[in-house]
């Protein structure tokens, strides 16, 4: 009988601090003491509280640990499992204020309480390499509904009427889309189902945790969408650099058809669905329909032009649906629990949750799904647990190299799909990435820049070189050779850019500029005309500089300097000569007295 | 993403060349196979040089200029082999933000080896990639597939030394 299950995390954040081989030494600790029958460990997906991994949660009681390394197994093993003593110096302590209280159960904490887990229900709850525990809570369920009690056409009017908009970052109506593959083309000889999972965008990891702790919700939720729009050929279509959520998807997928619920005849209906995996290989643009398409095909992945849109023809020239892993994993739920259910999530246009990949200078780093509307403020302080260091938030960037920043002074709005626009950002695919006053601004938009003028495919004229002259400018600017008029260029270029570029990835190109020019724009000029770089960050706009009444005329840092640059004689203040500094920061990391300064 | 092609002279075995033709048989009726069986013969090969583009060519009859168009579009397909010690340093957005940038010029500063590419004598190759999602652990490098997370600059000589 078993009296203990514990779940620890085998999502790829976990596992590269070894929660693999923590598994297995447990194993072995708890057969040591004879404990195989009573005490089952389980490998689960992604709990979301990455910062913390490896992460193990016991149950029934709920205890969490946190941080656990391979050296406490055997103290948690003997002294937990056999004599019913927490070990409290590795479970999770809430600290609040006034007092440090102990938070007995994953659901009590701050990171959890105003979570809403739809798309990620399972991760962190079943073993996703076990078809059986899936199925066990209310897996392929949807799909034997969908098959049985409804037409395709009720199935289309369902995902309509609950407002479900695609999770990979426009938004569009995924029943609107399924209904155009379902009607455009009446006689289409063979139709295609495919999933996004190519997760370009820097900073974002929700396909990626969801393809690991989930990937059956995945695999129910497109065949539920090839009955709708009457395909029986799907694709998944993932990075190459995933390698555990390729692994368990391909498991899912053998398991599936094993079981009869993926292949000829689903569910004696005569329904048949198969499912291929395709890798991608590290192209951002294949994130664009398209782009995506023409990759499965075998070619450079080159957006299309638009019309025709793929719901007419699109892989191998077929009418095919292309949704996010995000959107699927919604899909089942909806079936199951229905309209109502789903639309009472959310704000006005933009229902149910969303997936955000908190990063960067937070707290909390990690995975956390909210209900539209919730605010960034709430996200950041209330779930993300708020700045590192006692430092201020500058911004936040949403959309990753697609999207804007939010500032603080747009803390308080509610998260949805028209109010990102509306403040120059975008949903994107969820990305979160939290910025202090140590990030420039100027830099990171040069950072996003950069990434899509490595990123062009090089088919349009404005995307191809109109990037590539405004990472010049940024270049420019950044190395203090800038003017007011190269702002202006710069901002011009960047309008042109984005009406005029054939894909996505092209027209969103320029909105990391266009946003901190909007918010930032004292700090371009700070850039140009003061020659100064406010956050410390751009080398060439900063000096160094020796503090008179903290340096103790020691020597370490002129002795240390690889050009000579730091003069002085011992016992009395040294100097710096700008004129020869190559701003190297050897002279900052050997100073034991903090007498040096960047400014 | 440019790419150059290797100077390293090729010297694939028998054994691989097999493997290779099996791949290319096993995908011979599979629409759009250009791609898997360019992943399978970088899984072979560890990279794509010209010399194993043309056995591609020859076998599947893709002209060679395409399967070099679609091997240089891809920044997963490399071109040059990749060194004993293949270090990958994360420049997604998350570790960019906690200071990646500055672990991976420590790396090339330490080692001499400028970013994408590998040392003349094949020992090592230092690597920016893109996000490899493990942003909870930010900044994060891989060294031969071995991931090391919440890095400092400081800590990037005493990792180096295990390799030497």
């Amino acid at each position: 009988m078993v009296r203990t299950h514990v779940l620890i995390c085998g999502g790829t954040g976990c596992s590269s601090s070894k929660s693999e081989e923590i598994m297995s030494v447990m194993e072995a600790e708890i057969a040591a003491k004879g404990l195989s029958d009573e005490v089952k460990v389980v490998k689960t997906g992604c709990f979301g509280l990455c910062a913390l991994g490896p992460i193990m949660i016991v149950y029934p009681e709920g205890t969490f640990y946190h941080s656990v390394e391979v050296s406490d197994v055997a103290e948690i093993v003997e002294e937990h499992f056999l004599k019913g003593r927490p070990v409290e110096r590795k479970v999770y302590h809430e600290q609040n204020d006034a007092d440090v209280h102990h938070a007995t159960s994953l659901s009590e904490t701050s990171f959890y309480k105003k979570q809403k887990r739809v798309a990620l229900r399972n991760c962190g709850v079943i073993n996703p390499e076990i078809i059986d525990e899936y199925i066990a809570n209310d897996g392929y369920q949807a799909l034997g509904k969908v098959l049985t009690e409804m037409t395709p056409e009720q199935v289309i009017d369902t995902i309509l009427a609950s407002g479900l908009r695609g999770r990979g970052g426009a938004g569009f109506p995924t029943g609107k889309k399924w209904q155009l593959a379902r009607i455009l083309v009446p006689d289409a000889d063979q139709k295609f189902v495919c999933c996004n999972a190519d997760e370009g965008d820097p900073g974002a990891f929700m396909d990626r945790s969801i393809l690991e702790g989930d990937p059956h919700a995945v695999i129910e939720a497109m065949a539920i969408a090839g009955y709708a729009i009457g395909a029986n050929q799907g694709y998944v279509y993932v990075r190459a650099e995933y390698p555990i959520a390729i692994k368990r998807l391909q498991i899912a997928i053998d398991q599936a058809k094993e079981y009869g619920l993926l292949g000829d005849n689903i569910f004696g209906t005569g329904f048949s669905f198969d499912l291929k995996i395709r890798f991608g290989a590290g192209a951002f643009v294949c994130g664009e329909e398209t782009a995506l398409m023409t990759s499965i095909e075998g070619n450079r992945g080159e957006p299309r032009p638009r019309p025709p849109f793929p719901a007419v023809k699109g892989l191998f020239g077929k009418p095919t649906v292309l949704n996010n892993v995000e959107t699927y994993a919604n899909i089942p739920q909806i079936i199951l629990k229905g309209v109502d259910w789903f639309t009472s999530m959310g704000t006005e246009t933009s229902k149910g949750t969303k997936v955000f990949a908190l990063g960067g200078k937070i707290q909390n780093t990690g995975l956390v799904e909210v209900p539209m509307g919730t605010t960034l403020r709430e996200v950041i302080y209330d779930i993300g647990g708020g700045i590192p260091n006692g430092k201020k938030f500058k911004a936040a960037q949403t959309g990753g190299p697609s999207g804007g920043c939010i500032t603080a002074e747009n803390l308080d709005v509610p998260i949805d799909f028209e109010n990102l626009m509306a403040i120059g950002s975008m949903m994107g695919s969820g990305g979160l990435i939290v910025m202090d006053e140590d990030s420039c601004m100027v830099d990171i938009a040069r950072f996003f820049l950069e990434f899509t003028v490595d990123e062009s495919c090089g088919k349009c004229t404005p995307c191809r070189v109109g990037t590539k002259r405004m990472l010049e400018l940024l270049d420019k600017i950044i190395e203090g050779n800038g003017t007011l008029e190269d702002i202006d260029k710069l901002e011009e270029l960047a309008n042109y850019i984005k009406s005029a570029s054939l894909c996505g990835l092209g027209q969103t190109a320029p909105n990391p500029v266009l946003s901190t020019l909007r918010y930032f724009r004292d700090e371009y000029i700070a850039h140009v005309v003061d020659k100064k770089c406010p956050a410390g960050v751009c080398k060439n706009l900063m000096q160094y500089k020796i503090v008179e009444d903290k340096c103790k005329g020691c020597t370490l840092c002129a002795r240390k300097c690889p050009v000579n640059a730091i003069s002085g004689t011992v016992k009395n203040p040294h100097v710096i000569d700008p004129a020869k500094c190559i701003k190297c920061g050897v002279c900052i990391s050997s100073c034991k007295f903090g007498a040096i300064i960047k400014e | 993403m440019k790419k150059k092609l290797t100077t390293v002279a090729f010297n694939g075995t028998a054994e691989q060349e097999e493997k290779l033709l099996a791949v290319i048989a096993k995908y011979r009726d599979t629409e759009g196979a250009l791609m898997p069986i360019l992943q399978d013969a970088q899984e072979i090969y560890g990279y794509l040089p010209v010399e194993v583009m043309r056995i591609i060519a020859r076998e599947t009859g893709f002209a060679l200029e395409e399967i070099f168009g679609v091997a240089s579009f891809y920044s997963q397909f490399s071109l040059n082999p990749k060194g004993e010690v293949a270090i990958a340093v994360c420049l997604g957005t998350a570790c960019y933000v906690k200071g990646s940038g500055d672990i991976l010029n420590k790396i090339v500063e330490i080692l001499g080896v400028p970013a994408d590419s590998t040392s003349p004598d094949g020992k090592y190759s230092v690597d920016a990639t893109r996000c490899i999602g493990a942003c909870g652990l930010a900044p994060v490098l891989t060294i031969n597939g071995e991931v090391y997370g919440r890095l400092v600059v400081a800590d990037v000589p005493d990792i180096l030394k295990k390799y030497q």
